[in-house]
């Protein structure tokens, strides 16, 4: 099939950017989308022009690099689905199809359709672990989990960090992140000690990363490669709230 | 030089301990001044600056992706072994160390591997703490399942995902000593080249990927934990940006690369659709705990599998070998796979794959499933609905994967599957502390050469890179650092770090001068095929010879009519696969150099020339127990030292999984 795009193209962060158009022919419906933007930087280099800078790793959707926003979805059209893996065959012969960087004070661009997440690192750092050194673990079935609470967990901690919840969202909150993080480790017992100066820490680093404000909109839900729950956002407005009316807060 | 393996003395489970309790200490204060590099943030590199700026060094962590939680440890699905014995089921440290060494066809030093066994279950225990979100049963405790090479149940494993559950929780530690100001980490940073200082590595030279800048690093010791090279096939199950340059520019300035030719080819990987592909994906090994292969017994069969009646259909593996069934090592079952599709049996348009089927499985946890819940009339679309649910739960993720790349439905009509390079057991060649023949120089996880010998097995990955950054590099960088602790941090303007850095400045130029018209990526395609086709799954001594030179003059090519676009003072992730793709050309040759020299098959090395009368790897234990630790001597020129494997507890057979 032959395809127009409508490509955000960017030097860096100190320039403006705007929209390119490049049209790709002889695609593939079994490509994927990433392969379709090979196809297109192989011939822009072949033209001598510069490619399409994209970030991009292990294209099987579990790194999380992988970060365009095609036709006002953040990964695409297909639900629980990273870039790397929508396939060429959702699109006809003749489709336009416009691709934007994560937009977000928050992500800021770096070139084209690459952003710095580095500020999801940050809020791990604040407090997104359990403090444990190596080598001072108890035998791994000492403590059993409820089957119940560890499948939550993991369903939380199945998080990639991509950021579409924050693309996807009016407000470029990362709350579905934060909460994300927040759940899966204080559903687990070894999570415990540090419960409530984590959610209070890793919300203020949030704040101070320049994320927007949770609305409940959804969108970061519906958008999310993995499926992460809204309930996860509720956690962590428990789990805020309980720690600051105990005084808990900045305890860490 | 004679390669001294500094394996400890003293009976096989003991080596360990000794060499813990003497070995050398570094006491608080002085870890404080001794600096670290950590090259890679995946399982072994995330571990290992989380545990070394615990303990209170300083570090330095390096990753080229834009967060060190992106590493290629990720996509790692099954699982992790551990010989815990939960299972009660016969299983051990020493069997685990026995299952390694065998699996691994003999070519593994046993004093590594035998630790490999000892820590394993420490590292359980540390991620469970670490919240490490494993698969537990009803009763609240850990779940196992089993792994091709065994017939025990002892990998731990989160759904399909289990790589990254580890790495988020390595990544986690290391994020936490970050804001501790123990580990300084620099995301989008590519290392160049090593620095040594009077014959010890002493530092880097880095690129900031971003900016294109150049940038010395200093460090009392260097850890490289920079993974695998099987992107040099270039189509593999790799994370595209994996490579071997950091390992390739310590090769070159001193350190042995061992038994190179050493690769995996994993049997169940979703086929080739087409030239455009640019990477392949793995259904992870443990769909064979319940997935049956099998293929048409008539040849070019073009049916429809699911009109293809019982009696036809050849359930290879269980045929040949009805110990292991499905579950034999990958290296067997990806042979097979090859030589049925090789003589006409393959399925599927391109008729280079073969079924993975869930049929019986469904059919199986169905009728399970319908007990438990007391319907013992339960018609067969209703025992499938059961079962379609159970396998959902245990690979939901996997068949949803295969769904989405390939548009079908496993759960309805058979995946299928075929073998594809997923790691490399060679690497830099290490001692039992892990450093390499550069003083100063250490490999963590798969960047090393050491535990799997010439294959290894399912689950044993992620064990290999959490020992290394969890468990040994603490003790042995400390008992080397405790010789350095009077070394004052060597200042960047020193002239070794002045000349690398030039080293580097003038090959980038030299790239981006050529100025030619082939794209980097033509070029690597054109590198892949070479060696698939002659360095891949079957091997010979013609086609060797015919691969080396090809590589030879796909080298010269390169140097005289790439294509980089774009400055180098800025970001361009072309120059950086270029210069990616000049360090795996070179690799290239030295792998097929090495596997010529090898006249022997084993593990995933399979010459055809050796091979036993029903097809089996044929080893020569006479002529070729022993490491090939290659030394580099300038372009396409190569030494080969040997490290004799001495096997002091296991007495080497022909594998049987028969």
């Amino acid at each position: 099939m032959n395809l127009t795009l409508k490509v955000w193209k960017q030097k860096n962060n100190k320039t403006q950017g705007a929209f390119e158009t490049f049209k790709v022919s002889n695609i593939s419906s079994e490509m994927s989308f990433l392969e379709m933007f090979d196809v297109l930087n192989e011939q822009l280099v072949a033209e001598g022009k510069e490619p399409v800078a994209f970030d991009h790793d292990c294209r099987e959707g579990i790194c999380g690099m992988c970060s365009m926003y095609i036709n006002g979805r953040a990964h695409g059209p297909w639900t629980h689905n990273t870039t790397c893996q929508l396939h060429m065959r959702e699109y006809k012969d003749g489709d336009t199809i416009v691709v934007e960087p994560w937009r977000a004070n928050a992500f800021p661009v770096i070139k084209d359709l690459v952003v710095n997440r580095s500020s999801f690192d940050r809020i791990i750092q604040s407090g997104g672990y359990i403090s444990v050194n190596t080598g001072n673990a108890v035998d791994a079935n000492a403590l059993p989990v409820e089957k119940q609470k560890a499948d939550d967990s993991f369903a939380a901690a199945m998080c990639i960090g991509c950021g579409a919840c924050v693309a996807a969202c009016p407000n470029a909150s990362a709350m579905l992140f934060v909460s994300a993080k927040v759940s899966h480790l204080s559903l687990l017992p070894q999570g415990e000690p540090e419960r409530k100066a984590r959610a209070v820490n890793m919300v203020n680093q949030m704040d101070t990363e320049g994320f927007g404000s949770c609305t409940n909109i959804g969108a970061c839900e519906a958008e999310c490669p993995k499926g992460i729950s809204l309930e996860n956002i509720a956690r962590l407005n428990r789990e805020y709230i309980s720690a600051v009316l105990s005084g808990s807060a900045n305890s860490a | 030089m004679a390669l001294n393996s500094k394996i400890p003395s003293g009976s096989i489970d003991s080596k360990w301990t000794t060499y813990k309790s003497t070995c050398k200490l570094v006491n608080p204060a002085n870890k404080r001044h001794l600096e670290i590099i950590v090259v890679g943030t995946g399982l072994a590199g995330a571990s290992a600056a989380a545990s070394l700026g615990e303990m209170g060094y300083k570090v330095k962590a390096f990753c080229f992706q834009d967060s060190p939680r992106r590493a290629h440890s990720i996509a790692a699905q099954g699982g992790i072994n551990a010989a815990k014995n939960y299972q009660n089921d016969g299983d051990s440290t020493y069997r685990l160390f026995y299952d390694t060494i065998k699996g691994g066809d003999y070519r593994a030093r046993e004093g590594n591997v035998h630790r490999l066994a000892e820590v394993s279950v420490n590292i359980i225990d540390q991620c469970v703490a670490a919240g490490v979100p494993f698969a537990r049963e009803y009763g609240g405790l850990l779940s196992n399942r089993s792994f091709g090479g065994t017939q025990v149940q002892r990998t731990f494993y989160a759904a399909g995902q289990t790589g990254q559950q580890l790495l988020i929780g390595a990544y986690q530690g290391l994020e936490r000593q970050v804001s501790l100001g123990t580990v300084e980490m620099f995301s989008r940073h590519e290392m160049l080249e090593v620095v040594m200082v009077e014959g010890k590595a002493r530092g880097i030279i880095a690129r900031n990927l971003v900016t294109g800048e150049l940038e010395r690093h200093f460090g009392h010791a260097v850890l490289l934990c920079t993974g695998g090279y099987g992107n040099v096939f270039y189509l593999s199950t790799n994370a595209m940006g994996s490579n071997v340059t950091a390992a390739w520019k310590a090769h070159k300035k001193g350190a042995f690369f061992g038994n190179p030719c050493f690769t995996q080819i994993h049997p169940t990987c979703i086929p080739v659709s087409g030239d455009h592909q640019s990477k392949l994906t793995l259904m992870s090994e443990s769909l064979r705990n319940d997935g049956r292969i099998w293929v048409p017994k008539a040849k070019g069969d073009n049916r429809e599998p699911t009109d293809i009646p019982e009696e036809e259909r050849d359930y290879y593996l269980e045929r040949r070998y009805p110990a292991f069934g499905n579950l034999v090592p990958r290296d067997v079952a990806s042979r097979r796979a090859k030589e049925l599709c090789d003589a006409g049996y393959g399925v599927g348009s391109s008729k280079m794959a073969v079924y993975l089927d869930f049929a019986a499985a469904i059919e199986r946890y169905g009728k399970i499933e319908a007990n438990k819940q007391g319907k013992q009339n339960a018609s067969k679309a209703e025992i499938i609905d059961l079962g379609r649910d159970v396998v959902k739960s245990k690979y939901g993720n996997l068949f949803e994967m295969f769904e989405k790349i390939t548009g079908e439905n496993p759960y309805k009509v058979p995946m299928r599957i075929y073998p594809a390079v997923h790691y490399t057991m060679g690497g830099l060649w290490v001692d039992y502390e892990l450093m390499t023949t550069v003083p100063g120089l250490y490999a963590l996880g798969e960047a090393n050469f050491s535990d799997h010998g010439a294959n290894r097995l399912g689950a044993s990955a992620l064990m290999q890179g959490l020992a290394d950054g969890y468990f040994v590099i603490p003790y042995t960088l400390g008992n080397n650092l405790a010789d350095d602790i009077r070394t004052k941090a060597i200042p960047t303007d020193h002239p070794a770090f002045a000349a690398a850095e030039k080293d580097v400045n003038d090959r980038i130029n030299r790239l981006m001068g050529i100025k030619g018209k082939r794209s980097v990526e033509s070029f690597h395609k054109r590198l892949g095929k070479i060696m698939w086709d002659k360095c891949g799954m079957g091997r010979n001594a013609k086609g060797l010879k015919e691969a080396i030179e090809e590589i030879k003059s796909l080298k010269k090519e390169f140097w005289s009519d790439v294509r980089i676009p774009g400055d180098i003072k800025e970001y361009n992730p072309e120059l950086d696969k270029a210069g990616r793709v000049a360090d795996f050309i070179e690799l290239g040759e030295l792998m097929c150099i090495d596997a010529l020299n090898r006249n022997e098959s084993c593990g995933g090395h399979f010459r055809e020339e050796y091979q036993t009368e029903d097809g089996e790897a044929l080893r020569d234990d006479e002529n070729y127990m022993n490491v090939s630790a290659w030394e580099y001597k300038g372009d396409g020129n190569f030494v080969m030292h040997k490290e004799e494997l001495i096997y002091e507890v296991v007495h080497p057979s022909q594998r049987s999984y028969k």
